[in-house]
């Protein structure tokens, strides 16, 4: 007997008749019928009117029909809420069964039923279910606390469930740990705000220990939480790692996946410089091209992921080229991923070999893979220079072959590789010519319109060319009639004599004719030009073109970092965050990657830090390509943007990271440095609670001209030094200092042009720093620089930028563009051009905030050889934006108190003992960030010695 | 996690539908249809987005399997999953039929309320599955029955159950490999690797702890280095000649019973073993193989209307072994109108319907060579297109691995029981087949 039957009833008064077999008292009847009802159900039939009957059948001691109709009731209860509270009362004596396996239904099938009424009997016995003694109760248990919160989140809290849930966290079996984590992972993604997850290094111990001994799911669901853990330090995450490792092995692809996922992250924790960190490099290239033997699926999976890893961190799988090599059996959407990876890693090593793929798959049969494939051949063209007439002579090779859509989009790539090297391949332009008439394409005819213009002068038939394209110009989709109209133009500008009636008819085609406003104004702008001004028209229209690009579909750095939070979910396959495809409020929160942070040593004992050096970094450090290069990418992109760019996924975090440090209470701490009557601490310390949060959004400081104090003379400047020598920067010598000035900051940079030709298309980026320094207008340079011409230029800057941590805090990394390339250097700003004119705190704000900060925040300092007496200290500091609070005289030791805010928002206090007749002051610094103590205590330095 | 999950017939008909959460509405199943099954174009992606709901798929035969979600779910463990359930299903009924889901679709809709809770995958190892999920129901149990199945679902080793007895206690290992090579026409690898599976047949007693060994290049080196400090001075070559019987493993991943931790550690294959047949590890080799054959082709065109091709085989291992199943494809043009073959051993034919010539040739010595030539004829066609030239691809099957992997041992220790690892009667056979196994010409 077989129960497929069940399909094939369709005929009439069908409901009738179940009906009745419901009701039947054999029991076998019974079970048929019902296997009939879920039948339907399954096809979309409504059996909805059966709700009663089905019911009746729940007092069962078979389990199969038990099963089934629990299957019905999860279906139908919604529909029918008053008939469901009929099935409560089973569901109750159910959870107390003797049998766990049906004890663990109940409560299973209870959850899936979403009907208020319900859920308040399924409480109780959901309670008993989550301390059963069996472990396959309690791990169905947890599951179904995720279940009632989705239905009654606020009914979970007062019951109490998610502490009990917490509770199984610590459970001896290694599944209800997994379903616990499970289910707290997703209640608390839906409360971002709440500490549900309580991540400590303890809870992590058990996880982590549960790992080794769950299912291959469990583990999954332990990895993803895992990933949502930063650590303290780069020990820890080491640590981490060094038990996640062995999961790469495991034949699961999703737990590899996960594996690498948080691998991944806390590598961002880990210095370069580590052993550890080439070992772990090293083991995750095997497992990626392990999951490419997957099925094809998953291989898509990865190769998505892998696409991501590829572009955060290169080096993992640069030897790896072959494996991505297709094969021909491969899935187009495999098949399409792999090419789109061939090309990053193509590089000098291996473009030979890349070549003769690309040319290979240029002539399969798929279309949307060949043109991949041609298109792929010309960004190895950019990309690798020294193949570049390699690649423009298999393109040619292509074009040869008068396949429609292959020749169509060789010549648009073709028009990239001109742009890239110009005056190089010209000599190709005639085969092309050729190939006009088969072009049907927007894109290529454009291209094509575009290298007859631009090449005007050294292709003889140029003007018929063009006029051939004119014929139909409003039947011409406008990316070609623009293209058009510039090239008419150029052509026009290059030989004046012959093309004159071209051009007036072009002209009034675009402007007369068209309706399109973008191809009217470009069409007068034209027009207006030309009459006014031809030698203008040609310096304008003619202008040398900025170089392309050479990687124009990277990620944009920032959601990369977020996505590689998200590898192996749906975020990584898209290439998009969750919030762009996940309804609501789940999954919106942003993650980031954790900021690299020194192990704990070094800002735990500020004492140690060397007083005498107050900067042992050399300047001029090179940061390394890779990083910066995603970051100043936009540099290619013409002048760069003045306004700040939103960066809320990165401000979140370091604002936590600086907030760090318990509050415990100093009372009774500190009796004899500010007690005294005349200082109570106002109750309950009204401490603003996101003193550090407002990081990022420095905007105020804008309007700390206001309420500036009244100091026009700005604070201290030092000397111009030399950030970028000639010889690292084709010619090119920057020097530089950073001042501030009534409330604003700018960069002072001095440029010397040290080499033999005039330099141009200044431009200048910065990668995200700790305090969101950002040019806040484009570098002007008015006129060229030509040989050894010196411009001194004030370059404004804000604090509205991205925000990344830096090490040390005060690093800024800087990218110069020019005509010849583009410069990377480093420099380290002084602190002191961050606080700000509205940093002077009242006294009673002072002193509580001086207690609440714990006391481990506290940093001391020597400042030596400082002649200065206690006035004359106060005023120089003040010019810098140090206020001094109050001052005091104990046992003839000048005390001075001082406050300072930094643009963030980060107030610093500081105590400063000065002994008359000795030249060593004794600095105290208190913060709630005691990472900046140590630039602070440099500030002070500089600014009292200067 | 995992919204829904539906089983659809190759017309789009719905034989299984299971809704998990309540974000998935009853339109889903219909998006799914409409939108892919029904789409006119080639499937693009495995997964798709349809009104902010992503839709997982795999194919089995006819049969669609879908999964739904509206959340950032983990998508390769979807994937994972749903062949997985593959796995159980083919294990409980046999092939993935739509006969054979109508006929089970009451255990299939209780096997998925078993191995997903509200999404999230469960236990799905058979092994104990099977032990409640039976269609007979579990009224009979005692409670120790019982309660030994919560404990084997939940517990620490799920995949095997407590009590085993046999009379006999033998295992059975098979080495499978297939051989990838991608060659070019002038006989240059452009890539080769073999990816190779140990499946593991066990019929023993007890718990049994096993520990597997192989000729692993890191492993014999560290052993090599220990005895060479002992042995130096009498055998000062034993490392070198380990070092050549050894082989370099890419990479391995492991069944869930084995100890991952202590492979990374000691690289030990320690592990209890699921009853009946698993697959231990799996792994792949990309340095010094054997490749067993070389296929070097000849294509010539003469003229529009006509193609010579001519395509010699050499097997490439000891004369005294032999190759088995060898099978060679060579394609030819859509617009072939005629072949002519010939060739000295085996049989050849042209198959029109599948365009290519099959040659055949049931066993092959190692050392020796063979040839087939044939002349294509063509109709003229104005299709401006050139032929693709496919690769020509190879099938085969050799007794022996070619990545040169061996079993050293693999030790069988049952501390509880009687018996001990001389009692256990081991059998290990290497199979190496061809994977995709292709010469451009």
């Amino acid at each position: 007997m077989t129960d497929s039957k069940y399909f094939t009833t369709t005929k009439k008064g069908e409901i009738f008749e179940l009906k009745a077999e419901l009701n039947s008292d054999k029991k076998e009847k019974k079970k048929e019928a019902v296997k009939k009802v879920i039948a339907s159900m399954t096809v979309g039939k409504d059996v909805s009117a059966l709700f009663p009957d089905v019911v009746n059948c729940m007092q069962t001691d078979n389990l199969e029909l038990k099963k089934l109709v629990y299957l019905y009731l999860m279906n139908y209860a919604k529909s029918q809420p008053d008939m469901a509270i009929m099935a409560v009362n089973t569901f109750v004596k159910d959870c107390e069964d003797p049998n766990p396996l049906i004890r663990a239904l109940a409560v299973r099938t209870m959850g899936c039923i979403r009907v208020d009424k319900i859920t308040e009997y399924l409480c109780e016995p959901l309670r008993k279910c989550l301390k059963d003694e069996d472990p396959y109760v309690r791990k169905t248990a947890a599951v179904c606390v995720a279940k009632l919160h989705d239905i009654n989140a606020q009914l979970v809290e007062d019951q109490g469930f998610l502490d009990t849930l917490k509770d199984l966290i610590s459970d001896s079996n290694p599944m209800v740990v997994a379903n616990a984590v499970a289910a707290l992972s997703e209640i608390a993604e839906s409360h971002p705000s709440s500490n549900l997850l309580d991540l400590n290094p303890q809870s992590i111990n058990k996880l982590l220990t549960a790992l080794n001994e769950c299912t291959e799911w469990g583990q999954i669901f332990i990895l993803d939480c895992l990933a949502n853990y930063t650590p303290k330090d780069d020990r820890e995450a080491q640590s981490i790692c060094e038990r996640v490792t062995p999961r790469l092995s495991h034949a699961n692809s999703a737990v590899v996946l996960s594996a690498v996922k948080v691998l991944m992250k806390f590598m961002e924790m880990l210095s370069k410089d580590l052993d550890y960190y080439g070992t772990l490099l090293k083991k995750l290239a095997p497992p990626l091209v392990t999951l490419l033997s997957a099925e094809p699926e998953l291989q898509y999976v990865a190769l998505r992921n892998i696409n991501l890893i590829v572009q955060k961190r290169p080096e993992i799988l640069k030897h790896e080229m072959k494996v991505f090599f297709v094969k021909y059996n491969d899935p187009i959407y495999v098949k399409l991923e792999k090419l789109d990876i061939m090309i990053r890693l193509a590089s000098q090593a291996n473009i030979a070999q890349v070549l003769a793929e690309l040319k290979e798959y240029a002539t399969e049969v798929d279309v949307d893979f060949v043109r991949k494939a041609v298109r792929a051949i010309g960004r190895c063209a950019i990309k690798v220079e020294q193949s570049a007439e390699r690649c423009v002579s298999t393109l040619l090779d292509l074009i040869q072959t008068k396949v429609n859509y292959v020749v169509q989009e060789a010549i648009v790539v073709i028009k990239d590789i001109f742009r890239k090297y110009p005056n190089k391949y010209e000599s190709v332009i005639a085969t092309l010519c050729e190939n006009l008439d088969s072009l049907d394409e927007p894109e290529a005819r454009a291209a094509m319109i575009w290298i007859v213009g631009e090449y005007a002068e050294r292709i003889d038939n140029a003007d018929e060319l063009l006029e051939s394209f004119l014929e139909g110009f409003h039947d011409e989709s406008t990316q070609v009639q623009l293209q058009l109209l510039t090239a008419i133009v150029k052509l026009f500008l290059k030989k004046p004599t012959e093309t004159q009636e071209l051009v007036q008819q072009v002209l009034s085609l675009a402007t007369q004719d068209s309706d399109n406003p973008d191809l009217r104004d470009r069409g007068y702008i034209y027009w207006r030009l030309l009459s006014t001004d031809p030698v203008a028209a040609k310096e304008v229209v003619l202008a040398e073109k900025p170089l392309i690009s050479e990687e124009t579909d990277l990620i944009e750095p920032t959601l990369l970092d977020e996505l590689i939070c998200y590898i192996g979910t749906l975020a990584s396959v898209y290439h998009k965050p969750p919030s762009a495809f996940v309804e609501g409020g789940r999954g919106v929160v942003h993650k980031s990657l954790p900021p690299r942070t020194a192990s704990s040593e070094s800002t735990e004992s500020p004492e140690t830090a060397p007083a005498g050096a107050p900067s042992s970094e050399q300047p001029d450090v090179i940061p390394t390509q890779g990083d910066l290069l995603g970051d100043l990418l936009n540099l290619d992109l013409g002048p760069p943007v003045s306004g700040p760019p939103l960066a809320t996924s990165s401000v979140q975090m370091g604002a936590v990271d600086l907030l760090g440090g318990g509050l415990d209470s100093l009372m009774g701490d500190e009796p004899e440095g500010i007690g005294g009557p005349n200082f109570v601490a106002p109750p309950a310390a009204a401490v603003p609670a996101n003193l550090g949060a407002s990081m990022g959004s420095g905007l105020s400081d804008l309007f700390d001209l206001t309420s500036g104090v009244g100091t026009l003379s700005g604070s201290y400047v030092a000397p111009k030094a030399v950030w970028l020598p000639a010889m690292k920067a084709k010619g090119l010598e920057i020097s530089g200092t950073f001042t501030r000035q009534v409330g604003s900051i700018s960069m002072d940079l001095q440029l010397t042009n040290k080499a033999l030709q005039v330099m141009t298309d200044f431009a200048i980026q910065f990668n995200r720093n700790s305090f969101g320094l950002a040019p806040a207008a484009p570098l002007q340079v008015h006129a060229p620089l030509s040989p050894n011409q010196t411009v001194e230029i004030s370059l404004p800057l804000n604090t509205v930028g991205s925000v990344m941590k830096m090490e040390p805090l005060n690093n800024l990394q800087v990218a110069v563009k020019n005509n010849i390339d583009v410069f990377y250097f480093s420099t380290l700003y002084p602190l002191h051009i961050l606080f700000v004119e509205d940093g002077k705190m009242d006294r009673q704000m002072f002193l509580a905030t001086w207690k609440d900060i714990p006391n481990e925040n506290e940093a001391q300092f020597q400042i030596r050889d400082c002649p200065l007496n206690a006035e004359a200290v106060s005023s120089r500091l003040q010019s810098s934006n140090i206020f001094t609070v109050a001052k005091r005289n104990v046992e003839g030791q000048d005390m001075l108190y001082q406050s300072l805010k930094l643009t963030n928002g980060i107030w610093v206090l500081a105590e400063l003992r000065i002994q008359p007749g000795n030249p060593s002051f004794t600095l105290s610094l208190k913060c709630r960030a005691p990472e900046v103590s140590q630039h602070v205590y440099q500030a002070y330095e500089t600014i009292l010695k200067n | 996690m995992i919204g829904g999950l539906f089983i659809y017939n190759h017309k789009g008909e719905v034989l299984i539908s299971r809704v998990y959460r309540d974000d998935i509405g009853r339109n889903a199943v219909d998006a799914f249809r409409v939108n892919v099954i029904h789409a006119r174009q080639q499937v693009r992606s495995p997964v798709t987005n349809i009104a902010r709901t992503s839709f997982f798929h795999v194919k089995r035969s006819n049969i669609w399997l879908a999964a739904v979600t509206k959340q950032n779910v983990n998508a390769a463990m979807v994937f994972e999953f749903l062949y997985k359930m593959c796995d159980v299903m083919a294990a409980y009924f046999g092939k993935i039929s739509e006969e054979n889901i109508k006929n089970n679709f009451v255990l299939i809709y209780e096997l998925l309320d078993e191995i997903l809770d509200f999404g999230y995958p469960q236990n799905s190892e058979t092994g104990a599955l099977k032990t409640f999920i039976t269609q007979q129901g579990i009224k009979s149990q005692t409670k120790e029955e019982q309660s030994q199945i919560t404990s084997q679902v939940t517990g620490q080793i799920g995949w095997r159950r407590e009590g085993i007895k046999y009379r006999r206690n033998e295992l059975f290992l098979d080495v499978l490999e297939s051989v990838n090579l991608l060659m070019s026409p002038q006989g240059q690898v452009l890539s080769a690797h073999v990816s190779g599976r140990v499946v593991m047949k066990s019929y023993l007693s007890g718990m049994p702890e096993c520990k597997f060994g192989m000729n692993d290049k890191i492993v014999i080196e560290k052993q090599g280095k220990g005895t060479a400090d002992e042995t130096s001075k009498r055998r000062p070559s034993a490392p070198a000649r380990s070092g050549k019987q050894s082989i370099a493993i890419d990479d391995c991943t492991f069944h869930q019973c084995v100890r991952l931790s202590k492979f990374d550690s000691e690289r030990s294959i320690s592990f209890i073993p699921p009853d009946g047949e698993f697959e231990l590890m799996r792994y792949r080799t990309t340095k010094d193989i054997i490749l067993p054959f070389r296929v070097i082709p000849l294509v010539r065109e003469v003229g529009r209307t006509k193609l010579e091709v001519k395509v010699v085989i050499k097997s490439n291992f000891k004369p005294s072994l032999l190759a088995q199943k060898i099978e060679v494809r060579i394609p030819t043009p859509l617009n072939t109108s005629g072949v002519q073959v010939i060739c000295m051993k085996g049989k050849a034919k042209y198959k029109a319907s599948e365009n290519a010539i099959v040659w055949k040739i049931k066993r092959m010595a190692g050392m020796k060579e063979s040839q087939i030539s044939a002349e294509i004829e063509l109709l003229p066609t104005n299709d401006k297109k050139k032929w693709a030239r496919p690769p020509i691809s190879m099938n085969f099957e050799v007794p022996f691995a070619p990545s040169g992997l061996k079993v050293r041992y693999l030790k069988v220790f049952e501390p509880k029981l009687n018996y001990s690892d001389h009692d256990v009667i081991k059998w290990v056979r290497y199979i190496g087949r061809s994977g995709i196994y292709e010469t451009r010409c």
